[in-house]
């Protein structure tokens, strides 16, 4: 029986990201986290669709990708809000402050680790450590850095950030 | 690219660059890009192209520069300025200090601080000095003269006994010999060999393989490309953290710009040996740092580690004879190729060879990367090159080998940085990340702290871990919150012990550590708990009574 491979989920374009990256390693088994890492660099998160897609293209069990999907912190099975702010957790943020900064976004936002706001604009994640420790505490705003941060900076940041949209 | 062509790039290369008077280093590194040194490379150039100054001064971007704290840093060079917290309006004022031979006061960083004058670099010994993203610069700097004396004048076995000679040691932390690891696998009669960098770095608070990856690419390639050759293999694989961009990006750039140059593919350097580097990227995952886990992912599998024997060395990457090194130790190799065995074996002590790189984070004057010889004691890099402790506080612990390290107190600050001495304080080397507290930090949330991330990162597979990890924590969150009854901490300590001597890999091995060290040292902050009070005044003890 001859396998053909499966054509993508939906028309978009960007499916050609996808296809390339998987293609570069010769749609091997071993191509499954970059091909992971591609679908979220390019649709923000990974939905069952892709999932299965993938899957498909390298002749895996759907078993084995959701098992590795799930199990990488990295990847992301939920649509991200509309801004991320990443909290460092790491050790020298911890020392230095960032579990007030926690206490903060839950307080003012209603937000824990890992949730996104009813309204879809804003997410909260945790990093363990970005590496930016003489900063520390340590907050990424949509990919953009801010260090030695207060509660209270932070806040006035992302109302900035959120009014700006509005 | 043979010798000859080699030292030919090198001398165009140099003298392009003594064409111009003085060159302005701007760190582009990660922690000084976070702080604006993109924004100031561009007004430093653009000014000098509006004073017409371009022909007199040229602006680089380089790699780490060690002071993070002060950032974003420029130097001048050749007269030796250093600038710290430059922003773009500071960059008339430079460019007129140049003309003028004199350095702007206002943004001076002292060179002759201990921070600077204590440090001995061979690792980071172009960090801050050639462009990461010049193959040309590293070649001038002397790069890739190791790789082509291996190739030419020296055998695999040659290069193996040198690099056992030096006495070098695995940097990711537990300190196995190299020499003896690459003669393992040279041994093997496999005929498909593999060669590792581990790069997944995950142990928080670390970031001196990220440094050195941002700042000096090449090195790591020509040192895994050594180690290919001493072992015979023809693949090699870079397992990089996601997390780190800019490294991942410099990484590819080097490999490309490797390969162009016939340093790297096929037929290195006209010879018949041939190697080829990929890149494979991480997903978040700790547990990828240990050698099995990474070998999984690397296949595309979930990273979960297998027990050992067989090691990787028998048994690794799709079962075939596999070296795996951490990035520094890679860092190393062009080095102890250069100048012997022999003459590295010089520094340290006696037991632990040459330099260590750290990371200096927490609540300490200076923080950032430095690389200081093995045998310093952790008194020196704390109060000197770190500067002391900062807003009039006392220090209280420092916390070495991360998620699996312990926190020293202050009065085994003497001790001096090695192997054994660390760990005979129920520390540990770790990978380099050293974190200062000060009496601001309770203990016990520390341990809590460490636990909640080791638990986070648990793989699952095996017992003791997945849930050790999670009683381990739930006793220390009833300690922080002042819910513990009187039998918790002999728990604490059957637990850690079942942990440790049972778990399949190190991860759960070493997972108790923060907690008995600081059992150890600071049981009086536990006792303190118990009774209702937090020494540090941090935790809200007995809130919820």
């Amino acid at each position: 029986m001859n396998w053909v491979r499966p054509a993508p989920p939906s028309e978009d374009k960007r499916w050609k990201i996808v296809d390339a990256a998987m293609r570069r390693m010769g749609y091997r088994r071993d191509a499954l986290i970059e091909a992971l890492h591609s679908v979220q660099e390019t649709f923000g998160y990974l939905d069952d669709d892709s999932l299965r897609y993938v899957a498909q293209s390298l002749r895996l069990p759907l078993s084995a990708v959701y098992g590795v999907a799930t199990f990488y912190h990295f990847f992301t099975l939920k649509p991200p809000g509309k801004h991320t702010c990443v909290v460092c957790t790491g050790t020298a943020c911890h020392i230095k402050g960032a579990p007030q900064l926690l206490e903060m976004m839950e307080r003012e936002y209603q937000l824990k680790p890992g949730e996104t706001t009813a309204d879809g604009r804003l997410s909260l994640l945790t990093a363990r450590c970005v590496g930016s420790c003489g900063l520390a505490p340590v907050v990424v705003l949509d990919r953009e850095l801010g260090g030695k941060l207060t509660p209270e900076q932070l806040r006035h940041w992302l109302e900035k950030r959120l009014a700006y949209d509005a | 690219m043979t010798l000859e062509e080699l030292q030919r790039t090198a001398q165009e290369e140099r003298a392009s660059q003594s064409k111009v008077a003085c060159h302005l280093h701007v760190c582009t590194a990660a922690s000084c890009l976070s702080a604006g040194s993109a924004q100031v490379k561009q007004a430093l150039e653009q000014e000098l192209a509006e004073r017409g100054m371009r022909s007199f001064c040229r602006v680089k971007g380089v790699g780490c520069m060690g002071l993070c704290s002060a950032g974003p840093l420029v130097a001048a060079h050749p007269e030796g300025f250093l600038y710290g917290r430059v922003t773009p309006e500071d960059a008339p004022d430079i460019t007129r200090s140049l003309v003028e031979g004199r350095p702007v006061r206002r943004l001076s960083v002292p060179t002759d601080q201990p921070f600077f004058r204590r440090q001995l670099k061979l690792v980071l010994e172009n960090a801050g000095l050639v462009d990461p993203e010049r193959l040309e610069e590293y070649i001038a700097a002397g790069g890739y003269a190791s790789l082509l004396k291996a190739l030419t004048e020296m055998t695999p076995q040659d290069v193996i006994r040198e690099v056992t000679i030096s006495g070098l040691r695995g940097r990711g932390g537990a300190g196995y010999p190299t020499g003896l690891k690459w003669s393992t696998v040279a041994k093997s009669t496999d005929a498909e060999k593999y060669v590792v960098c581990n790069a997944d770095e995950g142990d928080p608070g670390a970031f001196m393989d990220r440094a050195v990856l941002e700042s000096d690419p090449h090195r790591v390639l020509e040192g895994m490309t050594i180690a290919a050759y001493a072992v015979g293999a023809r693949h090699g694989f870079i397992y990089v953290r996601a997390e780190y961009p800019l490294a991942v990006a410099r990484l590819r750039t080097a490999i490309r710009q490797a390969e162009r140059a016939g340093l790297l593919g096929n037929r290195i350097a006209g010879t018949p040996f041939s190697f080829h580097i990929e890149v494979r990227l991480g997903a978040g995952a700790f547990v990828c740092g240990e050698e099995t886990a990474l070998m999984a992912s690397i296949e595309g599998r979930r990273g979960t580690p297998r027990p050992r024997p067989p090691y990787p060395a028998e048994y690794g990457l799709w079962g075939h004879s596999t070296l795996i090194n951490n990035v520094e130790t890679f860092a190393n190799i062009p080095v102890i190729v250069r100048e012997g065995g022999q003459w590295f074996a010089r520094i340290g002590t006696a037991t632990s060879k040459g330099t260590k790189v750290f990371a200096l984070a927490g609540r300490v004057v200076n923080t950032g990367l430095i690389e200081v010889p093995m045998g310093i004691s952790l008194r020196e890099i704390i109060y000197e090159i770190g500067g002391g402790i900062p807003d009039g506080r006392r220090f209280k612990a420092v916390q070495t080998g991360g998620p699996s390290g312990g926190c020293i107190p202050e009065e085994h600050l003497d001790t001096p940085v090695d192997y054994e001495s660390l760990a005979a304080l129920g520390s540990m080397m770790g990978s380099g990340g050293l974190i200062v507290m000060d009496d601001a930090t309770c203990m016990v949330d520390l341990a809590r702290f460490f636990l909640e991330f080791s638990k986070g990162e648990s793989c699952g597979k095996c017992v003791p871990c997945r849930v050790g990890t999670a009683h381990l924590y739930e006793l220390l969150d009833r300690l922080v919150k002042g819910e513990a009854d009187g039998e918790s901490l002999r728990m604490l300590e059957e637990l850690s012990d079942l942990l440790r001597h049972t778990s399949l890999c190190g991860l759960g091995q070493s997972a108790p550590n923060p907690v008995l060290s600081t059992l150890r040292y600071f049981r009086e902050e536990y006792e303190a708990h118990l009774a209702g009070r937090c020494l540090a005044g941090t935790c809200r003890v007995g809130a919820n009574r």
